[in-house]
């Protein structure tokens, strides 16, 4: 690990101003960043430690229904305080399904938002990355390339982002705080993580010196408790990645679907919010046929980047079957394995 | 720069000076004070054998900057019996034979004692598995493990009720 300061601000405003500098990086929990400090793979001058900083471990719920989860809360914290799992329970559940015990307890949720790919050739400093270092090449094209994205790549890239957190997120309108060297600003968690196009190496809307203060759920997103799940299939049952996830969340009204909310994980550099599936839901009934057409229109875009066409036929699968357990009901208790397709839970139909 | 800290480790409080602040709690405990307890095993986060407790939770201690944990209380393996007897997770984990070749299991001690914290577990099996899925054991112990955390929680389960009734 290259050598570097450690600054510990006392103040977000001493924090930003100690990050702006280039070379630095913020530590919260530093579950990947110490991880790609050991692999040589980031290499910061200095680390503004920010696990001090007071105000940002809180989850409160705001006048007018909205819900702030400061960027401190640790992912276990968050995925079992009651009020919230009660409340937005496939985020929960997708929560749980990441990492392992040990890594939810320390992982916070802004480091989860801003967590970087695990595109193995990006983690090897012999391998040419485009991200890792701008105009070197990218080994994934020609490489091991089945995880890799089937949405929105580029010839320069075609890592996916890894976060499960960020999916049932992004389906529930999730909205960043940042705070940065002109002041506070916030954004659409959609609008926060970049596609690759020419330029991988920038993988948010982030300048220097910002950092993500809080996230917040708009009031609506209370409103899909009811019916939201969040399916991953992972190469193995707990402590993987996502080869394919989806996040789906309905409202639904006299036997009707009144609003649905579709994302995916696993298959791109960011959470990817599939709106021209949902519009297919709006106003229908929750049926299979539905939920077919759904899933065909969440991939439309969709094209191999490599070995990875699979993906895609996964992922149809996996957004019909999150559909049709959404619409069974979000169940009392979390499944024994969270968002496992191979959890028993009853009204799962193979699609 | 040196950087002053302040611990306390499995009840003690010790103080630390740092002259580089690359070192991780868990080469703190093994190279500073000697507590080889705690493996290192990846020193990536994958494996969980250097789980650890701080401030009444299970981490990796290989990924925690030591000087960024300043105040924190730990516990390691070095801390859970009282004296001779035993703590009730290490006992299970010999009447179980969970465990071959013994390099995982301060790890996975720790991260039974962490996850029966929690009580996100219960004495289901299928929870135990998935909830100590971060502490990985390269001789196939597992069975054995999941019997002896569902011994220990079962004895656990029993005396909270004794204190109780």
């Amino acid at each position: 690990m290259k050598q570097f300061d450690y600054v510990r601000p006392a103040t977000v405003a001493e924090a930003v101003a100690a990050a702006v500098q280039p070379g630095a990086a913020y530590l919260a929990a530093g579950t990947n960043l110490l991880d790609l400090m050991k692999g040589g793979v980031s290499r910061p001058d200095r680390l503004v430690d920010v696990t001090h900083l007071d105000g940002l471990d809180a989850i409160e719920t705001l006048a007018d229904g909205s819900l702030r989860i400061g960027a401190l809360v640790s992912n276990a914290d968050l995925a079992h305080d009651p009020v919230f799992a009660r409340s937005y329970p496939a985020v929960a559940e997708a929560l749980l399904s990441g990492a392992s015990a040990q890594l939810r307890n320390a992982a916070t949720v802004g480091g989860n938002l801003l967590q970087r790919t695990r595109c193995a050739y990006f983690y090897d400093t012999a391998s040419r990355c485009n991200k890792r270092e701008a105009g070197s090449g990218c080994d994934a094209r020609d490489g091991e390339n089945r995880g890799h994205a089937v949405l929105g790549w580029s010839d320069s890239c075609i890592a996916t982002h890894p976060s499960d957190f960020c999916v049932p997120l992004v389906a529930l309108d999730a909205v960043v705080e940042i705070e940065g060297k002109s002041g506070r600003r916030e954004i659409a968690l959609d609008e926060l993580h970049c596609l690759p196009g020419n330029s991988p190496e920038r993988e948010s809307a982030l300048e220097p010196g910002d950092i993500v203060v809080a996230v917040r759920l708009p009031p609506a997103a209370r409103g899909f408790a009811a019916h939201a799940r969040y399916l991953k299939v992972r190469d193995r049952t707990s402590y993987a990645f996502a080869v394919v996830s989806a996040a789906a969340a309905l409202r639904i009204e006299n036997g009707k679907v009144a609003e649905a909310r579709i994302a995916l994980g696993g298959v791109a550099a960011k959470p990817w919010r599939v709106r021209a599936a949902e519009d297919v839901l709006r106003g229908v009934a929750p049926t299979a046929d539905a939920f077919q057409e759904a899933a065909w229109r969440a991939l439309t875009d969709a094209k191999p980047s490599g070995d990875n066409a699979f993906k895609i036929e996964l992922a149809r699968r996996i957004v019909m079957r999150a559909l049709t357990l959404a619409a069974a009901g979000t169940p009392a208790r979390l499944p024994a394995l969270p968002a496992s397709p191979f959890a028993a839970t009853s009204g799962a139909i193979h699609a | 720069m040196n950087h002053s800290i302040s611990l306390t480790v499995n009840g003690a409080r010790r103080d630390f000076v740092l002259d580089d602040p690359r070192v991780t709690l868990l080469d703190l405990l093994r190279e500073r004070l000697h507590l080889t307890g705690t493996k290192k095993g990846c020193d990536r986060g994958q494996c969980g054998a250097c789980t650890i407790l701080v401030d009444g939770k299970r981490i990796n201690s290989c990924l925690a900057l030591a000087v960024s944990h300043d105040g924190a209380d730990i516990l390691t393996i070095e801390g859970v019996a009282r004296g001779d007897q035993l703590h009730p997770v290490q006992a299970a984990f010999i009447a179980h034979d969970g465990f071959q070749c013994g390099f995982c299991t301060p790890g996975q001690i720790m991260s039974a004692i962490g996850m029966m914290q929690e009580a996100q577990a219960g004495s289901d099996p299928e929870r135990i598995r998935e909830c100590m899925s971060g502490n990985l054991c390269r001789c196939g112990a597992y069975a054995g493990i999941v019997d002896a955390v569902l011994d220990a929680q079962g004895q656990m389960d029993e005396s909270n009720q004794r204190r109780s009734a």
